[in-house]
């Protein structure tokens, strides 16, 4: 199981990017941590002519804080986003969600800019971006321009990114006072992909949910925002009569795949499972 | 390309393919082999090296990527000292079998103790999940880590040989090197001019081969043959995996790549030999097959069905063998019974996914004539066998050597079509050629094992005796059955072992074995076992359940007792001694039982749903004398010894017994150097090599101790007895007054040293014109060993599963697992106990994850470790064992088998917790592997 041949560009500049990405066109692949790309080139799954290796390329990978938001690096590995103090404070969901991520040793490598851009529907961080109100900012040869989250992730591996855009940044807006946030998934094994997951953030109010943000993964072409569960939840307490009835909107919000993991009748369960733990878990901040 | 980076502390500069990922780098390009490939998509941990410092899997990095880095591996860490105290607690623990997982686990264990320097069990769990072990179940791993960070005091203090070494805890001699990096499996092996073999497989499960063009890919630079099934038809006879035991039973040619159909996804179609695989790879992807796809046979029930496509036409049905067996009236007990209950199971499909994959490298001496073939196997003399027979190589012009094999469990046993085409092409080629079957390959092609759908029928009393019982099993098992140890055992042995443990003799049962469009299935560790138990045991908690009796006491009212012994079994099985009732005893008092039952009792009242499941079963082990041999096939159920007293007093010992981590080395040397009197240290073993080992069957079966234990230990007593005569000759006493002791000739009574046996040899070797005209010394014995006396030592133990059931999502938490085993005469407890732990590691995987899964076009679906889920260490539990000792009265070591008992008793122990956990809720599954799917299925949620 050894790759196809490939030619191995290795830009130090973003115009240089720029220049191959136009040079190769569908036919060049970025690579970046490479833990999705490598194994799907081992397999000849995936068989480029061109691999652009842009892990050289410099200033991508800085965790940074402005004003406004927790600015991530598209080069910034999960495992650095994983320890950042600076994540830990304006952004917990990730810090919550990034021992999901694969195992230890794929962390060290696997970036943040990656997974956005590779939009496997059943990684935790696309659902992370879009739970937050992530921006992401691309750069193509015609200037950067910012996708919200939620407009990025378009279908099974597949994303607003036009041909010869990059990831370059993701920004996401600092932690509001009294928003909170809570993160769990189901997979067969630790370190697997899930079954079903969910981030959420949400706003408590007097233990009621005044606002939401149900972001399921797994389940979908992409991370689904769970808007119908959302409503349902609205400015109620979690019981027993108020989860029963998020769960029932959740059905329409879903229409999950299956696989040799599970069906969708078990993704469609475990999702509602989900949905009552982490509410649960957000309202009465044990996330 | 042009790269320059660190490598263990030096500078390195090399031109390399892009294409090319680290750890292969590493491996090929600079011979640091103790990084390990085990699955090439970032899932195994096998290939995990330090970058810069952090832990990265070789496979998932280019070597390009690396240029300007500063890389670190086993060899480099272990030899800078940094992995000291985690090899030492390693090896004191046992902590591996095979050693190819270990350089990643050391790796991993380090980074995880630099971060955290006293991690909590369950952080060492969690940090070790991401690398896969096959061979021992991960407890020993975790406890090594623990006590290399100083959590815990070692379990094992290496006793001194005052009074022998059987018996006692040896730390294994060869794992000192699987440490350090410097195992050589036999991917490790490289031969000038060495060429590498890939094959076109066929993409449908069942298919006519219309044309083949190879031009294009003969074409490509660096590709030296392209090779069809019908062009390698001249250079193999096929073969058929039939046993003459059974009159009835069929199966059709087998040629080493298809000719006109292929009858399975992943059947080899055609070869490519190139200068390297991933040319080799390049030349397959440019060979064009024109197929037409024939109706696929997937379904056991459909392949029976009348009108049924007919896989093998020649063979006019789909059905492999059909067997029954019967004993006593099993209609008079099942009216007579107060009760009858009936369930099918179905136990999936599992494969064995060694962690170093199935791998050849031949090599054809023209001017010699001789094949020499380096193979990761088990059982050598097959293979030399086979490879003489079917390539036509007189028998004494073949060599097979068995390097340090990376896992095997049964997998590694029989005759797979794109190892025997490897070995025609380096005939062919006259150039050494190496096949490693990748990960995708190997769950495609691999020996799958365990599908079968099992119903029975118990009838009781009112009490919970159990009165008779009916078996029917249906066994699809791919498309052909396998060479040359058949596919049909499995089946036999359900049928024959079911009922084993118990008391009952009205006893009917069927078995149907059933070609399908699907890889073959054969016998895997543990062969039918682990069916047979679950289905036995899941019956008899059934019994208990619905007559509201307690699950030990119907177990006691119903298991054969200390005075039944000798006993023959209905089903014909003979039972020299066992020991039901000890081990049952000892497992609940290992587990405290009792207790256990109060906590999940009390924890049920709060809605947490714990269970307890028990599990009888019995292994069969060391094979006797009509084994395989009465049904045709050539595999000798003999093995021989054979010890050189060295001239300076050491002992070289070469068996025909065969090592895959399970420690054959080491029982070996501890049964020679207590027999012959000498210290372990002094002992070497040699295993694996049919030019120098004597003739044998290799390690199958668990006959290890059994056989090649009692063959050291007559060969053992022999060159004493030898020595002996010559220490009589040079110290003019009678030999019967002399001992061996420590390396010493002794006075036998007194224990006064009367000579080192250094010097013995001396004499022996140098000076035999000092000995007498008349005495001729001889030092190097031979001898040996086939059980006679009973057609298997059986060996039987009782498993307990402690669960708990997470009723909203379907996961299940093993929270326990205890064992008792009775493998008779023990030589080695450490290395008992971590057969046991690496055995219920399999048979936990059976019960919660592995299965092998079709679509209904005969397409496997699991190709990938991401899809097939083998157990990791985040997931089991902590495993317990004890030891019940009843030893065989049959041979004088009185050893007995232990490699498969682990595996047998687990699913079902597995099962049973997870039915009483469910029990309140009136739910009751009778599937594995028990999926969330499943168990929420059986509880009504989906």
């Amino acid at each position: 199981m050894k790759p196809a041949p490939f030619d191995y560009h290795r830009p130090a500049s973003l115009a240089e990017t720029f220049d191959l990405l136009d040079r190769y066109g569908d036919d060049g692949r970025i690579l970046a941590g490479g833990q999705s790309l490598v194994p799907a080139l081992n397999m000849r799954l995936a068989t480029p002519r061109a691999v652009i290796d842009i892990n050289r390329l410099p200033g991508l990978d800085a965790i940074r804080l402005t004003p406004e938001a927790l600015v991530i690096g598209a080069l910034a590995r999960h495992e650095t986003v994983e320890r950042s103090p600076l994540v830990r404070e304006h952004a917990p969901l990730l810090a919550l969600a990034m021992p999901h991520v694969g195992h230890a040793a794929i962390r060290t490598r696997g970036t943040f800019g990656g997974s956005l851009a590779l939009a496997d529907p059943a990684a935790e961080l696309p659902a992370c971006a879009v739970a937050l109100e992530a921006t992401i900012r691309v750069e193509g040869r015609r200037g950067r321009r910012d996708v919200a989250a939620a407009e990025f992730f378009r279908g099974i591996y597949t994303t607003a990114l036009e041909p010869g855009e990059l990831v370059i940044d993701v920004m996401i807006p600092r932690a509001r006072p009294g928003w909170r946030c809570a993160f769990q998934e189901l997979a067969r094994r630790h370190g697997d992909f899930a079954l079903v997951g969910l981030a959420a953030c949400g706003r408590v109010d007097a233990g009621a949910l005044a606002d939401s943000r149900l972001v399921f993964f797994g389940v979908g072409a992409g991370p689904v925002r769970a808007r119908g569960a959302e409503a349902a939840l609205k400015g109620r307490r979690p019981d027993a009569n108020a989860l029963a009835g998020a769960a029932r909107a959740l059905a329409a919000d879903l229409d999950p795949p299956g696989d040799v993991h599970g069906s969708p009748a078990l993704r469609r369960h475990l999702a509602g499972v989900l949905l009552g733990r982490v509410v649960t878990a957000l309202v009465a901040d044990r996330a | 390309m042009k790269i320059s980076l660190t490598v263990n502390g030096a500078p390195v500069t090399r031109e390399v393919e892009a294409r090319q990922n680290l750890v292969d780098f590493l491996r090929e390009g600079l011979q640091l082999t103790g990084s390990h490939v085990g699955c090439e998509h970032g899932v195994c941990g096998a290939c995990t090296v330090r970058v810069d410092g952090g832990l990265v899997r070789g496979c998932l990095m280019l070597a390009v990527q690396a240029d300007g880095c500063r890389v670190e591996t086993i060899e480099g860490m272990a030899e800078a000292g940094a992995l000291a105290a985690l090899q030492r607690a390693f090896r004191m623990e046992n902590a591996l079998q095979c050693g190819f997982c270990t350089s990643g686990m050391l790796l991993t264990a380090h980074a995880l103790l630099e971060r955290e320097p006293h991690p909590e069990p369950a952080t060492v769990r969690e940090a070790l999940g991401a690398n896969y072990c096959r061979c021992t179940g991960y407890h020993a791993i975790v406890q090594a880590v623990l006590h290399a960070a100083e959590r815990r005091p070692g379990a094992v203090t290496p006793a001194p040989a005052d009074g022998g070494y059987i018996g006692r805890t040896v730390v294994r001699p060869q794992t000192a090197r699987l440490v350090a990096g410097r195992g050589t499996y036999t991917d490790d092996v490289a031969l000038p001019r060495m060429a590498h073999a890939a094959f076109v497989r066929s993409p449908h499960a069942h298919a006519r081969i219309v044309a083949i063009d190879t031009a294009e890919a003969a074409a490509l630079p660096g590709v030296l043959a392209v090779v069809t099934g019908r062009e390698m038809v001249a250079h193999c006879e096929p073969w058929v995996g039939v046993l003459k035991s059974y009159a009835s039973m069929k199966s059709a040619p087998q040629y080493p790549l298809a000719v006109d159909k292929a009858v399975w996804q992943g059947e080899p179609v055609v070869a490519v030999v190139a200068e390297s695989r991933a040319l080799a790879e390049d030349g397959c992807a440019r060979v064009r097959v024109t197929w037409e796809p024939l109706p696929p046979v997937v379904d056991a029930e459909a392949a029976l069905a009348p009108g049924a496509t007919v896989i093998h036409p020649e063979l006019g049905d789909n059905l492999v063998l059909e067997s029954r067996v019967k004993s006593g009236d099993v209609d008079v007990a099942f009216r007579d019974a107060d009760a009858v209950y009936r369930d099918t199971f179905d136990t999936g499909r599992h494969t064995v996914v060694s962690l170093e994959a199935r791998v050849v490298l031949a090599d054809y001496d023209r001017a010699d004539e001789t094949l020499t073939v380096y193979h990761s196997g088990q059982a050598p003399y097959m293979l030399h066998d086979i490879l003489s027979r079917h390539l036509r190589i007189p028998e004494h012009r073949v060599r097979v050597i068995n390097k340090d094999v990376g896992g095997s469990f049964g997998l590694k046993i029989h005759t797979y079509p794109d190892e025997i085409a490897t070995c025609a092409l380096a005939i062919m080629l006259g150039r050494p050629v190496k096949f490693l079957a990748d990960r995708i390959e190997s769950f495609q092609t691999d020996i799958h094992s365990r599908d079968h759908r099992v119903t029975a029928e118990i009838a009781v009393k009112r009490d919970g005796t159990i009165v008779g019982m009916r078996l029917d099993d249906l066994a699809p098992v791919g498309a052909f059955s396998m060479y040359p140890r058949s596919s049909v055992v499995e089946t036999g042995q359900i049928l024959r072992t079911t009922p084993g443990p118990y008391r009952f003799r009205d006893y009917e049962a069927r078995g149907r074995v059933v070609f399908q469009n699907k890889t073959p299935m054969s016998q895997y560790r543990a062969v039918g076992h682990p069916v047979a138990a679950l289905v036995m045991e899941a019956m008899v908690d059934r019994v208990a359940h619905e007559l509201k009796l307690d699950p030990v006491e119907v177990r006691r009212r119903n298991l054969l007792t200390a005075e039944m012994y000798p006993y023959t079994a209905p089903t014909g099985l003979f039972f020299e001694k066992l020991s039901h009732e000890e081990s049952l005893d000892a497992v609940l008092e290992l587990a405290n039982y009792r207790a256990l039952c109060a906590e999940r009792d009390r924890l049920r009242t709060r809605g947490v749903y714990r269970g307890l499941g028990l599990c009888v079963f019995l292994d069969l082990t060391v094979p006797g004398a009509q084994t395989y041999g009465t049904g045709g096939a050539r595999i000798s159920s003999q093995d021989g010894t054979t010890i050189r007293l060295e001239p300076s007093g050491k002992l070289t010992v070469l068996s025909s017994i065969t090592e895959q981590g399970q420690g054959t080395d080491t029982i070996l040397a501890q049964v020679a150097a207590t027999t012959v009197g000498v210290a372990m240290e002094d002992v070497r073993v040699v295993t694996g090599d049919t030019l120098v080992t004597p003739y044998g069957g290799g390690t199958w079966g668990s006959r290890g101790a059994g056989i090649g234990g009692e063959a050291t230990l007559q060969t053992g007593k022999a060159l004493k007895e030898n020595i002996l005569k010559v220490a009589a000759v040079v110290l003019e006493v009678d030999a019967l007054a002399l001992d061996i002791r420590h390396g010493q000739i002794v006075d036998a009574r007194t224990g006064e040293p009367r000579m080192p046996l250094g010097e013995l040899g001396r004499i022996a070797y140098f000076r035999p014109d000092t000995l007498p005209k008349d005495f001729q010394s001889e030092l190097t014995v031979t001898r040996h060993y086939v059980p006679r006396h009973q057609p298997l030592a059986y060996t039987n133990g009782v498993q307990l599963s402690y669960v708990e059931v997470d009723v909203d999502t379907g996961v299940i938490k093993l929270l326990g697992h205890w064992v008792a085993e009775d493998c008779g005469r023990i030589i080695n407890p450490m290395l008992v106990d971590e057969q046991v732990r690496g055995g219920v590691a399999h048979g936990l995987g059976d019960a919660l994850w592995e299965h092998c899964i079709y679509d209904d076009q005969g397409q496997l679906l699991t190709t990938t470790m991401m899809d097939y889920l083998v157990p990791m260490a985040a997931e089991l539990p902590d495993i317990w064992v004890a030891h019940v000792e009843t030893p065989t009265a049959y041979s004088e070591g009185g050893f007995k088998g232990a490699g498969e008992g682990g595996v047998a008793g687990a699913p079902g122990a597995v099962l049973n917790a997870v039915n009483d956990a469910l029990s309140p809720l009136g739910a009751r599954i009778t599937r594995v592997p028990m999926t969330p799917e499943v168990v929420l299925r059986a509880l009504g949620k989906l």
